[in-house]
């Protein structure tokens, strides 16, 4: 059953292919999408019952397809490799993927570019697949590009308005900067160790390295860099905001299945570095940490229902971060698996919303949805609890508090970390029960335009499902991955606190979070907009609305002299010699121009001429 | 024997070519272009009889021949032009026919 | 071949050069066409001095017959007259023919110094007659009459058509 691993990967992009070469009928389109991610989901899924079942020896599963390339000594391979990790971030992103897709048949059933879409679709998919199986950091940087790359295509998916292309071309550049940090820390690593393979990179680091080298420090580091500007933590993360101008199951994609959870991935595989750079993991959690508050005060103040899930996304990521940057890795992992189920969940309602209100994105100009349309107001409304944490039943709660507790208990957590990570709770409920009572209740704005469809629905009726129940196998996950990331402990928590009573205390917090939400959006709707009123509270609403400002900061700080110097450079030498050469090319047609004047007698001499240079030739050399 | 040597025959030919030549490029006149051209084709024929004498053969005659074939063709084609020319232009002026310089 | 056959040799290429010299010079088309006669027919006994009667007599009847005869049809068919003169002076006139003369004296010293310099020995003595010319004729050069005869078919298909059309408005 391992062997078919490859096929994983592999379908999505064959479909891929034929979608982006061949013309075919929009039913064919959707069925040939649909089923190919189907089928990779399937096969995935069966290859999780066998892993189960039939362990493979050491726990993980090699498929070597062919050599790659092989350059003096160096030879990467594509190569496949199946272990817990990459195990569960395959099934998550080949099932959650399948949904979006599902859900796209209809969503962008009236859109020109339905064939386009979906190719884009498939191909983000294979790379994600390829990014997460790959057993050498080359092939991983493969996905990581292709990812990138459809992200772009996606984000500006439609085109013909500037904004979008603009947004596709900001998450590009941003996440480019990241990604040259990670390609420099590839560098740095094979020159240092002299393989890409991810297994043995885990297992010469710590022979060739001591904890706290400098050389594991920079590798560390530099792979941070890229993780942070993939997964859109501080300080790369304004890409994420606008990249709301694609389609609503790109973002689902992009947020909940592939792409900003790369980062995470990434230091999660390559977590025996970062236990070799104990400054680079705290720097991986105090990133995690920082961020979680800004986009949740960010989130705290947008109008524009889907720029409220991008804030709530990164800060999510966040929660990730922090988890591993304290070394509490099955957390993180865990969290991811919970957060794509709602925040998938999250923005198909959101698409649905959003349809159904002639494309309406401000909040407050929805309101008294509930009742009109009830599925899409349940399931949101449990993934909206999910998010932030009802406890005992939800999923996210369960993932939450136990980054919470490791924040606490593992072996780089402290008291900052954890207070932290619980204002984040506060603050999450805040915003996600600020935007559901302010879309579902409330009055009525807008009339509904389109129900959703069956293909809508049903997704969204599974992950609801999949937000509450993925919380309860914890235990078994934290087994299943045992192997792979320990769970780094140490015996005194730096909190003096059980693990009990650090999710009694988010549980708490949830709920001085919802009641709070209650009373400033449905109770008292005046007092919110009061605070809005006066000066101190405009100021640090503008700044928390603009992102902390961060996109005013970098345009000074990096657009305009870079543009200033691309000014200043277009008419240097080198544009000159090409200039030059146009100029020369240009009097070279003028003397030639002048030599046809038509006349006859001028031509007669121009041959006799000629023959004279020619016999003086043969005569003289 | 002292007969004629051949370089001298040729030179002739050279020397007819040549005064061909500048007549062709010194005048306007089309009808004294034409000429010219004669002049010049009666220079390469020379130097082929000269040849075909100097060798005892009747290939430079022949060659003569075909010359003067392809002479009386070009004159009877061009001199209907030229006619024609005149009826259009009202001149014979080399000069005013440039329009391929345009 | 003795010593009169070589005197008549030089004297015709004396006249012959002379007249092209003053063929391509004159003002008036008709006294040009003249001088050119003069031309053809000294370059006819120059044949005749190299040993080649039958294209001497070609020459004759051809050249100077036939096709300066087309040439004066064309010049009284045009009436030139003062105007042109008047015109040619005009042309000819200033530094006109210095450009042409030099290019062509150049070509001229080019050609000479190859033949004096090639191994161009050997004397113009040989008599090719007229029955040994038939027999290269109709014999190893059949094509070249064949394609000659194409030749001046086509160009009186094409003179005849050009001068039909004028004919129409």
């Amino acid at each position: 059953m391992l062997e078919l691993l490859w096929l994983v990967p592999a379908i999505p992009f064959a479909s891929a292919l034929v979608l982006a070469v061949v013309r075919l009928p929009r039913k064919v389109v959707a069925w040939l999408a649909v089923a190919s991610i189907a089928a990779s989901t399937i096969i995935s899924l069966l290859i999780t019952y066998s892993f189960l079942h039939a362990p493979p020896a050491g726990n993980a599963y090699t498929e070597v397809l062919w050599r790659w390339l092989d350059v003096s000594g160096f030879h990467p391979d594509i190569a496949l490799y199946l272990d817990p990790l990459s195990l569960i971030f395959m099934v998550v992103v080949a099932f959650v993927s399948f949904l979006i897709h599902l859900y796209s048949t209809e969503f962008m059933i009236g859109d020109d570019g339905y064939s386009r879409f979906f190719a884009y679709m498939n191909l983000f998919v294979a790379s994600m697949l390829t990014l997460v199986l790959a057993n050498n950091l080359l092939l991983l940087y493969l996905g990581w590009e292709g990812v990138g790359l459809c992200s772009y295509l996606l984000i500006g998916f439609w085109y013909r308005d500037p904004v979008n292309g603009l947004a596709g071309r900001k998450a590009f550049i941003v996440t480019r900067v990241g990604d040259t940090s990670f390609a420099i820390g590839l560098f740095l690593l094979f020159q240092q160790l002299g393989t890409l393979n991810i297994q043995d990179l885990m297992r010469v680091a710590p022979q060739s390295w001591h904890v706290g080298s400098g050389v594991a420090v920079a590798v560390a580091f530099l792979l941070l860099g890229g993780a942070v500007g993939k997964s859109a933590q501080l300080p790369l993360q304004t890409w994420l905001p606008d990249a709301m101008a694609g389609p609503t199951p790109v973002s689902a994609l992009i947020h909940a299945a592939t792409m900003v959870t790369a980062g995470v991935y990434l230091i999660a595989r390559t977590h025996v570095l970062y236990a070799l750079a104990p400054s680079a993991q705290f720097a991986v959690a105090v990133i995690g940490a920082a961020t979680l508050l800004l986009a949740g005060f960010s989130a705290l103040t947008q109008h524009d229902l889907k720029r409220v899930l991008a804030y709530s996304t990164i800060s999510q990521v966040g929660y990730m971060f922090l988890a591993l940057g304290v070394g509490a890795w099955p957390a993180a992992v865990f969290h991811f698996m919970t957060h794509a189920f709602f925040k998938a969940l999250l923005f198909l309602g959101a698409g649905i919303v959003i349809q159904a209100l002639h494309e309406e994105h401000d909040i407050f100009r929805m309101g008294g949805l509930w009742n009109r349309l009830p599925v899409a107001f349940w399931t949101f409304l449990i993934a909206g609890c999910s998010l932030a944490g009802l406890p005992l039943i939800t999923a996210g709660a369960f993932s939450k508090d136990w980054i919470l507790w490791g924040a606490a208990s593992a072996a780089q957590g402290s008291t900052g970390l954890w207070v932290a990570a619980l204002v984040g709770v506060l603050l999450t409920s805040l915003y996600t029960f600020r935007m559901i009572f302010l879309v579902f209740f409330g009055q009525e704005h807008t009339p509904i335009a389109k129900k959703p469809g069956a293909a809508m629905l049903i997704p969204c009726i599974v992950l609801a499902f999949l937000s509450i129940a993925g919380g309860y196998i914890r235990i078994p996950f934290a087994h299943f991955l045992e192997e792979v990331l320990p769970w780094t402990t140490r015996v005194a928590s730096a909190v003096p606190l059980s693990e009990t009573a650090s999710a009694t205390a988010a549980g708490l917090v949830f709920l001085l979070g919802l009641v709070l939400a209650w009373f400033f959006i449905l109770r008292r709707p005046s007092l919110s907009s009061a605070l809005v009123k006066n000066p101190a509270g405009a100021a640090l609403h503008r700044f928390w609305f603009s992102d902390w400002a961060m996109d005013w900061l970098y345009e000074r700080l990096f657009v305009r002299p870079i543009l200033w110097i691309a000014q200043i450079g277009k008419g240097d030498v080198i544009d000159g010699s090409y200039d030059g050469l146009a100029l020369l090319t240009q009097g070279g047609w003028r003397a030639l121009r002048s030599t046809q004047s038509g006349k006859l007698r001028w031509y007669a001499a121009v041959i006799a001429g000629g023959t004279i240079i020619f016999i003086a030739v043969v005569l003289f050399l | 024997m002292n007969a004629v040597p051949m370089s001298h025959g040729l030179i002739l030919g050279g020397i007819l070519f040549a005064i061909g030549l500048a007549g062709l490029l010194m005048r306007r006149n089309l009808l004294l272009i034409l000429v010219s051209i004669e002049v010049m084709l009666n220079g390469a024929g020379v130097a082929f009889v000269a040849a075909g004498s100097r060798w005892a053969q009747p290939d430079g005659q022949i060659m003569f021949l075909f010359i003067l074939a392809a002479a009386a063709a070009e004159v009877s084609v061009a001199l209907a032009l030229l006619v024609r020319y005149y009826r259009m232009r009202g001149t014979l002026d080399a000069d005013t026919a440039r329009g391929l310089g345009e | 071949m003795s010593g009169p056959m070589e005197a008549a040799f030089y004297v015709a290429a004396a006249v012959a050069v002379v007249s092209t010299l003053l063929a391509i010079s004159r003002l008036v088309a008709v006294h040009a066409l003249l001088y050119l006669i003069v031309s053809f027919l000294s370059v006819a006994v120059v044949f005749y001095t190299m040993g080649a009667p039958l294209v001497a007599t070609l020459e004759v009847i051809i050249y100077a017959g036939a096709i300066l005869v087309l040439f004066l049809f064309v010049v009284m068919m045009l009436n030139l007259g003062t105007r042109d003169r008047d015109q040619e002076r005009q042309w000819f006139s200033g530094a006109a023919w210095l450009g042409p003369a030099i290019l062509s004296a150049i070509l001229l010293a080019e050609v000479i110094y190859l033949i004096v310099s090639g191994a161009t020995t050997g004397g113009l003595s040989a008599t090719v007659g007229p029955k040994e010319v038939a027999l290269a004729l109709y014999g190893p050069y059949m094509i070249g009459v064949e394609l000659a005869s194409m030749l001046l078919l086509g160009a009186v298909v094409g003179a005849t058509h050009l001068s039909k059309q004028e004919a129409r408005p």
